[in-house]
């Protein structure tokens, strides 16, 4: 079974664990500068988005690497970046449509997620289920099991 | 480990930033934030200076646990003289301009001297300037942080600022960051703007990487993040409601002081708590709160997210007060609210709001504007001096001086020295209800007793946040103690006091104590600092803290007359009118000589000898 990062924004709190999770699992350090899953704050709103890459099937980051530096992780389904083959050109950053994938200038390599090999840390750390890590195939199980509630277990009107 | 081990030095009158080691002995032995910063300031500042004077310094001082993922831990602290209270001030403040500054590699920075003109620091990682700050002076915190990212071209920039509070030199202006998490008490702000210092701007993309131990660190985090979860009040409460779920409590065992303290009870209660921020208005059918929020690696997430009803008459023609904003909290939504007998919710947002534009400590204000409405109901302050009539009741009074008062403008300026010296200059000091010249928040220590002597022997005034014995007196945490019975009070007081001063040290929030321990503290510091921080020494290490501050009080001239509460919560004839606790005043008389004797003070509240040598002080 594959499994995707799944997010709910509506429980997100903004307490910014993913992206320190983030960090220390890759680089060893509590740095949200260096997360590679970033939470949006729109005041105005209240709302807090955590965001990051989804692992698109046909990736237009792999398909736009002129090296081919970005592979798919049989295991996970994740799109991997090799640091030792990047040759950080950047070409990924400006085809990925989402900005999920990031230059790294200390390291003159691109980085994005890797699903940190199928636990990732972000869903592991988050305090509210608003990241969570679940079945490709039934990431609308949550919502339909909310709707099948409301349909099935009302008290039927009189 | 865990320290990133240098601080910045800054000069403002000569406008020199220096780099320097952090004196790592003293961060041993104080840990960071509350108590490093404090010793810092006592060892440089002369405690006789002049608060406002470019002889006194003001640190913003981060913790060890301050950028981790420790729960909380993006809390930092401003040390200085206060202003308001003549005593320490240290304010700490959440959001994530802490966390912010630490993963820029630096503990604290230190501010001497006064600039000659306006200044904002700028920092991004190891660059750190004085940059001229003439297009923020006389702007308010909100356009204050816009214009610095804007003008940085950096949306990921963390500001922590002064507003025209500051600016203007109102004595309880707050340093606020992140638009409204604020180091609101004891008038830090007012510090800041005397030295012409208008905001630190900071980008930090290094990190805390030093954790001593990151295999037991991160264990000890997750532990005790689960024990946030499973407790009722952090788990459950808080998020749900945030603090404003004190206010029915509060209100239901008479301790919610009411018209400036002449009542312990408020027949509006109802109308400005949790239950009616979560109940749709009848002029528009939304709720006032639209979410919680939480600080920078808080797993709690008590923070209020609210919006204000459009057509309230306190926004009319205003639309930056329109969207969603920092909402009530209960010691806010009390000071604007019962302590001026007001009910009207969205009047009370709407204030809070410019606490938060423009820097003011909402406790202090509220407080402040209690006793101004009692003068006026006496007949001393009129309509006249006011600009508006000001019973008690009156939402528009209290909206309107908060404007004149954030502004500068007419009796906003007497609002602005607070109730002690406002009160005195009008012939009736006995109505500043205050210790030390700062106000108390929303708890009646005539109804509560260990909550008084918390108050009359708090080292930075008036303050509920220095030995929160509600916990226990009301919540029942750790151990439920009768709130109606002084015995045995000082001693909760003294440990209340002394751990506080711990986590507070660590870079982390005290609402985790309605959930942990010094048990819950110690394995986190000593993952990330060093095997001595047991439980023993965290309480030893927060009592040679409080007893630090309380010297530097004893060298300013506080003696013994200061650990006091005004007459109307100590006499028979201030007792409490109604509720369970009918007829109780506080006993501070009885509790204090047996708190000196449990802090090992001599009579007169000095620490002796013996105790000096046992903290090694």
């Amino acid at each position: 079974m594959q499994k995707v990062l799944h997010i709910n924004a509506d429980k997100c709190t903004g307490c910014l664990q993913c992206e320190m999770a983030c960090a220390f699992d890759n680089y060893g350090t509590f740095a949200t500068a260096k997360s590679r899953i970033k939470v949006f704050d729109f005041h105005h709103t209240g709302k807090k988005v955590p965001y990051t890459c989804t692992q698109c099937d046909e990736a237009w980051c792999l398909h736009a690497c002129p090296v081919e530096a970005i592979t798919v992780d049989k295991l996970t389904g994740a799109k991997v970046v090799n640091e030792t083959t990047c040759v950080g050109c950047k070409v990924c950053t400006i085809a990925c449509p989402f900005g999920t994938i990031n230059y790294v200038q200390e390291t003159g390599k691109v980085q994005k997620c890797d699903l940190c090999g199928g636990e990732p840390a972000c869903a592991d750390a988050c305090p509210t289920g608003a990241i969570t890590f679940i079945d490709a195939n039934w990431t609308g199980l949550g919502k339909m099991a909310q709707w099948a509630d409301k349909l099935g277990n009302q008290p039927t009107a009189a | 480990m865990s320290w990133a081990g240098k601080i910045l030095r800054v000069n403002l009158t000569a406008g020199t930033v220096k780099s320097e080691p952090l004196n790592m002995e003293w961060a041993q032995a104080y840990i960071g934030s509350r108590g490093l910063g404090t010793k810092y300031l006592v060892e440089e500042v002369d405690a006789t200076v002049d608060p406002l004077s470019a002889d006194n310094k003001i640190i913003w001082a981060t913790g060890p646990l301050t950028g981790t993922m420790a729960s909380t831990g993006g809390r930092y602290t401003v040390i200085t003289k206060g202003p308001l209270t003549g005593a320490i001030a240290c304010s700490n403040s959440g959001g994530y301009w802490g966390a912010e500054f630490k993963m820029a590699g630096w503990d604290m920075v230190i501010f001497e001297g006064k600039s000659a003109k306006p200044v904002f620091l700028y920092v991004n990682d190891d660059l750190a300037e004085l940059r001229d700050a003439s297009h923020l002076w006389g702007k308010s915190v909100w356009e204050t942080e816009e214009i610095i990212k804007k003008g940085l071209q950096d949306p990921l920039t963390r500001v922590s600022s002064i507003g025209k509070a500051g600016e203007n030199g109102v004595l309880f202006a707050a340093v606020v960051n992140d638009l409204h998490r604020a180091a609101g008490r004891s008038g830090v702000g007012a510090v800041m703007g005397s030295k012409n210092l208008k905001a630190i701007a900071v980008r930090g993309t290094k990190g805390v990487g030093n954790i001593r131990d990151p295999k037991a660190f991160m264990a000890a985090t997750k532990a005790a993040k689960k024990v946030l979860a499973e407790n009722g009040v952090t788990g459950t409460g808080l998020p749900a409601m945030g603090t404003q779920v004190l206010m029915s409590v509060i209100n239901e065992i008479g301790a919610l002081p009411t018209r400036n303290h002449q009542e312990v009870q408020f027949e509006g209660a109802k109308d400005i708590g949790a239950e009616a921020m979560a109940t749709p208005r009848k002029t528009d059918g939304k709720k006032q709160l639209v979410t919680n929020q939480a600080c920078f690696g808080c797993t709690i997430a008590c923070g209020r997210i609210s919006k204000m009803d459009e057509g309230h008459f306190t926004i009319e023609n205003k639309p930056q007060y329109r969207g969603a904003n920092g909402g009530l909290e209960y010691e806010a939504a009390w000071a604007l609210g019962a302590a001026n007998g007001v009910n009207d919710l969205e009047a009370l947002q709407y204030v809070n709001m410019l606490c938060n534009e423009e820097g003011i400590d909402p406790i202090t204000f509220g407080a402040t504007i209690g006793a101004v409405m009692e003068l006026y109901g006496m007949g001393i302050l009129t309509k006249e001096q006011l600009g508006i009539e000001a019973p008690f009741g009156s939402a528009r009074a209290v909206a309107f001086l908060a404007e004149e008062t954030v502004n500068g403008r007419g009796f906003g300026k007497e609002i602005a020295m607070g109730s002690k010296r406002l009160t005195a200059k009008y012939g009736h000091p006995e109505l500043s209800m205050s210790s030390k010249g700062q106000e108390f928040p929303a708890y009646d220590s005539r109804a509560i007793q260990g909550i008084g002597l918390a108050y009359a022997t708090s080292n930075r005034g008036g303050c509920h946040l220095r030995g929160y014995t509600i916990a226990s007196e009301v919540l029942g945490i750790p151990v439920k103690t009768d709130p109606l019975e002084s015995k045995g009070k000082p001693e909760l007081v003294k440990a209340f006091q002394d751990a506080t001063a711990a986590f507070d040290s660590a870079g982390l929030c005290i609402f985790t104590t309605f959930a942990w321990g010094l048990q819950d503290l110690s394995p986190q510091m000593q993952g990330a600092c060093g095997e001595q921080y047991t439980i023993e020494e965290l309480a030893k290490i927060g009592e040679r803290i409080w007893n630090m501050e309380r010297e530097f009080n004893n060298r300013a001239g506080f003696t013994k007359a200061d650990d006091s509460l005004p007459p109307r919560l100590t006499s028979v004839e201030g007792a409490c009118k109604t509720g369970p606790a009918k007829g109780k005043f506080n006993e501070l008389a009885t509790m204090l000589p047996l708190y000196y004797e449990a802090r090992g003070w001599d009579p007169e509240g000095r620490p002796t000898a013996a105790t000096r040598e046992r903290l090694s002080l």
